[in-house]
Formats: structure tokens, C-alpha cells, sequence
């Protein structure tokens, strides 16, 4: 089919879908801001609203939703240590100590920057070379989504330098609380001690709000100082600081872009694997990789632009093979499927006008977050400093409960959300830290399922080392990355200890 | 604020007399919920149905997700809501009458009030486009030569995919290795990037695949007026009618008269020649069993998944 370009760009910067991406990007900020509020919900709601615009115009609107609501995750997961997504796990481990440290300004800036990088080449890498790259989601089978989930699950002991041991523990239980409710294979009910409630699991985002969130609210009322340092007075966004930030780390944003575009193509992975793995890459491959998880921009940097990467890496999937990469993709097929659009392979080929107008669109809003972000993110870093913490716990307080309720409107997922925040604050005084027992919570999954399906298909084949690994070449690189992981600390550390024996940690 | 409320109430009043509905019922929007995620099959039915109903009452129907352990979180908090009619929620089978059979999801398959059973998704045997396989003999011979060794992939353990594969082997002898993915978003990557040899599905995935996938044959009566080339089952000598069933459930405490409201509603809406069109070219196929045929319906349902439930526990 010819395509006639002239057209598509008039149309994607038509006043009318132009103020669609916009409004589009600023609701979806706000949404994905607030802990618990997600992409998925926040585009279920406004389906019924693109019913009344011709198909590319909503499909812009809730495009711009979607990828505003992944780079909003950032402002929980940066001034209250709480990502409100899976994707923005790892975004706390340098965003949340910046803005401890009075650089919360800094930090909002480059998680705009770092999202609008990665959403750029996100959307780009889906407009040029999308039916290549949809070949990589047929590409990863069960075997390589139980490797891929290994790999971030080695990442715990990596994240957790000198306390692997409180790390491997935190993930095993982590993996534990993942084996609750019925098994996707097997149909067997685990440890749900005769209780219909428990049928479902633990669900990941109650847990995530409780584990980072409960915590942080109990330490706000504990301790005598204030919650974030303030920024000295007429600093501004510093947005020139973060300029040279992101220029040092040109590499680590083109490489953490491009690891979240391809995770994005995998259906069955997601944000929060795309960006610890692109985190745990740019630490590995840093100068200073001991800066990282006490500030380090490079960090939040790497984490950011992967998971606004996966936007468009999920569009990829979705639009090419009518296979949906992310929950939120799952939405907006099933509104063009309303709306009466063929989705599957004929959307891409014979329905190529629309698919450009939205991938042209999709492009505009992600430009669109820069000023909007840093305008919306200097705001909200304002606000959650200035405003007394008596004001603000109970503030943060009631989202949690709100959050954790509107998942799945269940009032169950609340009470969890508040055991798994007792828990977590336990085992933080106990130098358990949340983020390996969330590893384990969200990575179990994919890696049990994966797992059996290898093991049931090679069962029936009688060649089971073949299924899992031996006939895999893919796997074999991921096998590859998990011992490079695993053993560049080991060597680091011999290196230094040979080095400084002294001052090697106990 | 009187004022207001009593010019709401002619509002209304008037917008039912305009519509043509002269019922009391329903008098204001209606809940419906939806006991998945968006953007699945219930969804995108409950969403064609949405102006449908409007076009009927004269009302609007909001749609929410309660979604959680299969269906059972929402299914087992039905009857806690009003029953004012007001309130409705999909079901689906044979999730309503397996769940309760193989573990305590928290509510029996008696406690669910259905009304209407509106459509279903009809079992089929796709493959891919380059696949060996032309025809089900085919498949069945392959499967015969090597037992166990076809892999037939399908969304999760006890599902209506599972079931279907059971029914399968039940009715040719020809065993396929049953391999559960998580849902069918899953399972249709596994099928074109070859990790199953083919897939239990639903004419939805054929209707969504266009000319990537081939369907070897639906379960239905009679031939799906989208794909007028497939073969039935029943075609083929092999008794297999049936797939996911989704119908719409009110509270326990609903009267007698708004649940038969609620049923002629939804037979209104699943009359009219537009929706019917919608519906099937998104590859549902359309079901009528009202609230009068409701319980004879689900007794013989139940008795199907009865006995092979039995048969997919001793597999284990």
C-alpha cells in the first residue's frame, strides 16, 4: 500500500490530535504519579471517550496516556520511594537517595530527560523497523522467559553488594509470596490456607505500595528531620546540570533505550525486567559502579529511558502481529477491535494510514512530556518538600489505602498492601531491604511458568535439556549474561581484595 | 436541591418516554462488571453491548473490572451487591462450574443468579499458516503415530482450551500434549513462533490472525459465517460443540420480575441485526439461552464439565 506521508503528517499535527497528545501526556502523568493509579486503568477508563473520535485520533489520546503514565511512576518512585508500577522498581534506587540528599530537582529533571530519550527511540525503532523487530516476540520461548527472569533475578545479588546473603534471602521469600494462589500451570491451589482470598495471589502493585511505601510513611513519623532536604532557593530545574549528565551518559541512555525496546517486544516480560536489566548493565559497564544506589544519575538515568522505551517496543508486537506487548496494549486492542478496526497482522498492512498517524503521534506526545515534565516535576518536587509532614503522611497515607483499593475495586488487596507494609518495615530494621522481595514476587512468575512449560514440552519430547537450554541459542546468551553478572562482582572484589586486603568488607 | 432531584426524575422520565421504554427498569445507569482485565474477550462483548443497551433503556451501562484469581474474586462477591437489577456482572463458562469443582474459589456454581447467556467463543484448532497439518485427520494421524508428542498449546490449566483438548482425545483417541500459557495473549506468540505444534483457540484468534493462522475446524451447530470454509467438528464426525460461554449474572436478591426484565433486555440487544454483525465479525458467535431456558442450560453444562474434570484431575 502506498503511503502517502503528506497526509499522515498533516493529520498527527492537526490542532485537534495535537490537544489530544497533550492532554493525553498531562492526565497520564498525574495518573502514573499516583501509587496504584496505573497506564492500564487510566486507558480503560477513557476508552469509552476515543469511541466518539475517528480511530487514530483516540489512539493518540490513549497512546499519550499510556506513555505519560510510565514516565509519571518516576515521581513516587523519586520523592516518596514508592514506584507506582513495576517498571519504576529500580527507578528508587538512585532517584529516592538524590532527592534524600537535596538533588530532587536534579533528579526530576533527568527522569524527564532520560523518558523522553527513551521514548523517542522507542517510538522511532517502532516507526522504522517494526515488522523485523516483532520477529523477536516469536523468537523467545518458555525456556528463554525462565532464563530472562533468572537473569533478573541474579541482579539481587548484584543490587545487594555486601549483604548478598540478606539479598538472597529477601528474594527467596519474594518467590515464596509469588507461589501463593492457583498455578497458572497445574491448576494446584498453594498456600492460600483454605481461603478464597488468596486465590489470586498476592497481587504485585498492593505489594509494592505496601513494601516501599508503609515503610517510608512509619520513618517520616519516627524520626525527628525532615523527609527530603530542600533545595537551596532560585535554583531552578537545573536543567543545563542535567544536560552534561546525559551527554557523560549518551552510551548508557542509547544502550538502556534500545534494552527496553527490545524487553518491550517480549509479551510476557515487561517494564520492571527491561529496566533492571538496563540498570544493572550500566553499572557493570560504569566507572564507579559503587555509586550506584546512593545517588548516582547514571542509575536513574538508565531505568527511566528503558521503561518509557518499552512503550513503544510494546506497540511493536501489537500493532505488527496483533499480539498485545503490555496489559495497556491489551486495552487499546480491544478498543479498536469496538471500534470495528481488524487488529492482527491486516492493521499493519492494509490499515497503514491510521498505524502512521498513531506511531506520528505517539512520537509527539513523548516530546510533548519534556516541557510538560519539567514543568509538572518541578511542581510536584515543590510540593512534596514544602508541605509539613503532617500534612503529607496522612496524604500518602490515604492514596496508598486508595491505590491499593482501586487495582481490582477489592478491599483484600488494601489489607494486603498494609501486612506487606508491617512486613517490609520489619525486615528493613532488620536490613531487609524491599526491592529483592519484590524481585522475587514478580520474577517467580514468569520464571515458574517458564519453567514448567520447558519441563511439559520436554517431557513429551523426551528431550528436555534441549527445550531448556542445549537447542536454545538464545538462551544460551542469556546464560551467558547471568554468569557474567554473577561473577564480575566476584572478580571485582578478588581484584581489590588483592589490592587493598585491608580494607575488604567482612 | 429538591428542585434538582425532581427535574432529574422528569428528565428521566422523559428520556424513557422518548426512547419508547415504557418499563420502570432500569431507572438509572446500570453496573456492569467485568470480572477480568480490560481488553479480553468479556470486555471488548461488554463493550459492543454498551450503546446497545442504551438503545434499548434508554440508560447507560458503566463497565468495571474486578478482575482476580480467574473470575472468582468478583463471582464470589456477587451476591453481597444490591440486587436492585442495577448491578450485573459477566460469568463465563466453564469457569463458573470448574472452579468450584476443583478447589473452594469462594462461592458454588448455584450461587451465581445468571439471566442470559449471550454468546460464545467457539472451540477451534488453528495452526499456522506454513504448518504440515491441512486437514484434522491429519493432526489425529500425527498424533496417533506419536502419542503425546503434538503439542497443543491453550490459555491456563482448566480451561475451556483444556477441556477442549480433553474433549478431543475423549472423542478421536488421538492424544495431544496439553501445554498451558497465560492466557491467550500468550499463547498465539507460542503458536506462530512454533513452540506448539497447535493451538486450542477460539474463532476470535482466527478472526484477529487473518492469513498468519489456518483454522482446521470450529465447535459449532454450523459453520461460522465468517470463515464459510472451516469445517465443524460435527462435520467431521467428531461430536465437539462448545467453547467459553459468557453470559450475565444478577445478585442472589434481585426479584424475580428484573431478572426476567434484565434477560428480555439482553435478547433485545442480541436480536438486533447490528449488533449480531459487530459481534460476528469479531469472530463471536452468538448464543440465546434466556432466563426461562437458563436452568435446563447450565444442568446440562455442568454434566459435561463434571465428567471431564474427573478426567483432567486423574490425568494429573
Amino acid at each position: 500500500m502506498e503511503i502517502d506521508f503528506g497526509f499522515i503528517l498533516a493529520q498527527a499535527f492537526s490542532p485537534f490530535n495535537l490537544a489530544l497528545a497533550l492532554t493525553g501526556v498531562v492526565l497520564g502523568t498525574v495518573i502514573g504519579a499516583l501509587p496504584g493509579l496505573s497506564a492500564t486503568m487510566a486507558i480503560a477508563v477513557l476508552v469509552p471517550f476515543t469511541f466518539t473520535m475517528d480511530p487514530a485520533s483516540g489512539l493518540i489520546m490513549l497512546g499519550a496516556i499510556y506513555t505519560g503514565a510510565i514516565y509519571g511512576g518516576a515521581y513516587a518512585a523519586i520523592l516518596v520511594n514508592t514506584p507506582g508500577t513495576p517498571s519504576a522498581i529500580a527507578t528508587t534506587f538512585d532517584g529516592y537517595p538524590m532527592a534524600k540528599s537535596g538533588n530532587g530537582d536534579l533528579a526530576m529533571t533527568l527522569a524527564t530527560l532520560a523518558s523522553v530519550t527513551g521514548g523517542v527511540v522507542g517510538a522511532v525503532l517502532l516507526m522504522t523497523l517494526a515488522p523485523v523487530l516483532a520477529q523477536v516476540a516469536l523468537a523467545f520461548h518458555s525456556s528463554e522467559y525462565f532464563w530472562l527472569a533468572i537473569l533478573g533475578l541474579t541482579l539481587v545479588a548484584s543490587l545487594s553488594s555486601g549483604n548478598v546473603l540478606k539479598g538472597l534471602i529477601g528474594a527467596s521469600f519474594g518467590l515464596v509470596l509469588s507461589m501463593i494462589g492457583v498455578a497458572v500451570i497445574g491448576g494446584d491451589t498453594r498456600y492460600t490456607f483454605g481461603s478464597s482470598v488468596l486465590l489470586g495471589g498476592i497481587d504485585i502493585v498492593s505489594a509494592l505500595i505496601g513494601l516501599y511505601c508503609i515503610p517510608v510513611l512509619i520513618d517520616m513519623v519516627a524520626r525527628p528531620d525532615r523527609h527530603l532536604e530542600p533545595a537551596p532557593l532560585g535554583r531552578g530545574i537545573r536543567f543545563f546540570e542535567a544536560l552534561g549528565h546525559c551527554a557523560r551518559n549518551a552510551f548508557n541512555l542509547a544502550r538502556s533505550s534500545i534494552i527496553g525496546t527490545l524487553v518491550g517486544i517480549l509479551p510476557g516480560a515487561g517494564g520492571s525486567i527491561a529496566s533492571l536489566v538496563s540498570y544493572s548493565e550500566a553499572r557493570r559497564a560504569s566507572r564507579h559502579p559503587e555509586r550506584f544506589g546512593k545517588g548516582e544519575p547514571g542509575g536513574l538515568l538508565a531505568t527511566e529511558s528503558a521503561n518509557n522505551a518499552t512503550v513503544g517496543g510494546g506497540f511493536i508486537p501489537t500493532l505488527v502481529l496483533g499480539i498485545p506487548g503490555t496489559p495497556p496494549d491489551a486495552v487499546i486492542l480491544g478498543a479498536l477491535l469496538v471500534q470495528g478496526i481488524r487488529i492482527g497482522p491486516e492493521l499493519f498492512t492494509q490499515q497503514s494510514g491510521i498505524v502512521y498517524v498513531f506511531m506520528f503521534g505517539l512520537l509527539i506526545a513523548t516530546l510533548m512530556m519534556l516541557p510538560v515534565g519539567l514543568l509538572i516535576g518541578r511542581y510536584a518536587y515543590r510540593f512534596i518538600v514544602n508541605t509539613p509532614k503532617a500534612l503529607l503522611v496522612p496524604l500518602i497515607a490515604y492514596m496508598t489505602v486508595v491505590g491499593s483499593y482501586a487495582i481490582h475495586a477489592n478491599p483484600h488487596d488494601v489489607a494486603i498492601m498494609v501486612i506487606m507494609g508491617v512486613v517490609g518495615w520489619l525486615l528493613g530494621l532488620a536490613g531487609y531491604g524491599p526491592s529483592p522481595i519484590v524481585l522475587g514476587l514478580v520474577l517467580g512468575q514468569i520464571a515458574e511458568q517458564g519453567f514448567m512449560r520447558a519441563y511439559l514440552i520436554g517431557r513429551a519430547q523426551d528431550n528436555f535439556g534441549g527445550q531448556l537450554l542445549f537447542d536454545r541459542p538464545i538462551s544460551w546468551g542469556i546464560v551467558a549474561l547471568i554468569l557474567i553478572t554473577l561473577c564480575v562482582p566476584i572478580i571485582r572484589q578478588l581484584r581489590a581484595g588483592a589490592r587493598k586486603p585491608k580494607e575488604a568488607r567482612p | 436541591m429538591v428542585f434538582r432531584k425532581v427535574s432529574l426524575w422528569a428528565a428521566a422520565a422523559a428520556f424513557t418516554f422518548l426512547s419508547g421504554a415504557a418499563m420502570a427498569f432500569p431507572d438509572k445507569p446500570v453496573n456492569y462488571i467485568i470480572p477480568f482485565n480490560p481488553g479480553g474477550e468479556s470486555d471488548v462483548s461488554a463493550r459492543l453491548q454498551q450503546p446497545f443497551f442504551k438503545k434499548v433503556t434508554g440508560q447507560d451501562v458503566i463497565i468495571q473490572y474486578q478482575a482476580g484469581a480467574g473470575g472468582a474474586q468478583a463471582w464470589s462477591v456477587l451476591n453481597d451487591q444490591p440486587g436492585d437489577g442495577h448491578t450485573i456482572m459477566g460469568t463465563n463458562l466453564p469457569h463458573i462450574v470448574l472452579q468450584p469443582l476443583i478447589q473452594d474459589p469462594g462461592y458454588e456454581t448455584d450461587d451465581l443468579t445468571n439471566v442470559y447467556m449471550f454468546h460464545f467463543t467457539p472451540d477451534a484448532l488453528i495452526v499456522r499458516a506454513d504448518s504440515e497439518f491441512e486437514t484434522v485427520q491429519q493432526v489425529i494421524d500425527a498424533a496417533k503415530e506419536a502419542p503425546g508428542q503434538l503439542l497443543a498449546g491453550g490459555s491456563a490449566t482448566n480451561s475451556a482450551n483444556h477441556i477442549a483438548n480433553q474433549l478431543f482425545a475423549n472423542e478421536t483417541g488421538a492424544e495431544l500434549t496439553y501445554i498451558p500459557f497465560t492466557g491467550t495473549g500468550a499463547s498465539v506468540p507460542a503458536l506462530l513462533g512454533g513452540e506448539v505444534n497447535v493451538l486450542w483457540g477460539y474463532t476470535t484468534i482466527a478472526a484477529g490472525q487473518g492469513d498468519e493462522v489456518r483454522m482446521l475446524a470450529v465447535a459449532q451447530e454450523e459453520r461460522h459465517p465468517l470463515f464459510p470454509d472451516v469445517p465443524t467438528f460435527k462435520e467431521l464426525g467428531i461430536d465437539m460443540v462448545g467453547g467459553a460461554y459468557r453470559g450475565i449474572a444478577v445478585p442472589k436478591s434481585t426479584p424475580e420480575d428484573i431478572r426476567k426484565e434484565l434477560s428480555d433486555i439482553i435478547g433485545k440487544i442480541n436480536a438486533d441485526p447490528e449488533f449480531i454483525e459487530r459481534m460476528e465479525a469479531a469472530g463471536f458467535a452468538m448464543l440465546d439461552v434466556p432466563y426461562e431456558e437458563m436452568d435446563a442450560f447450565m444442568a446440562e453444562r455442568k454434566k459435561t464439565y463434571g465428567e471431564i474434570a474427573k478426567q483432567l484431575e486423574a490425568a494429573q
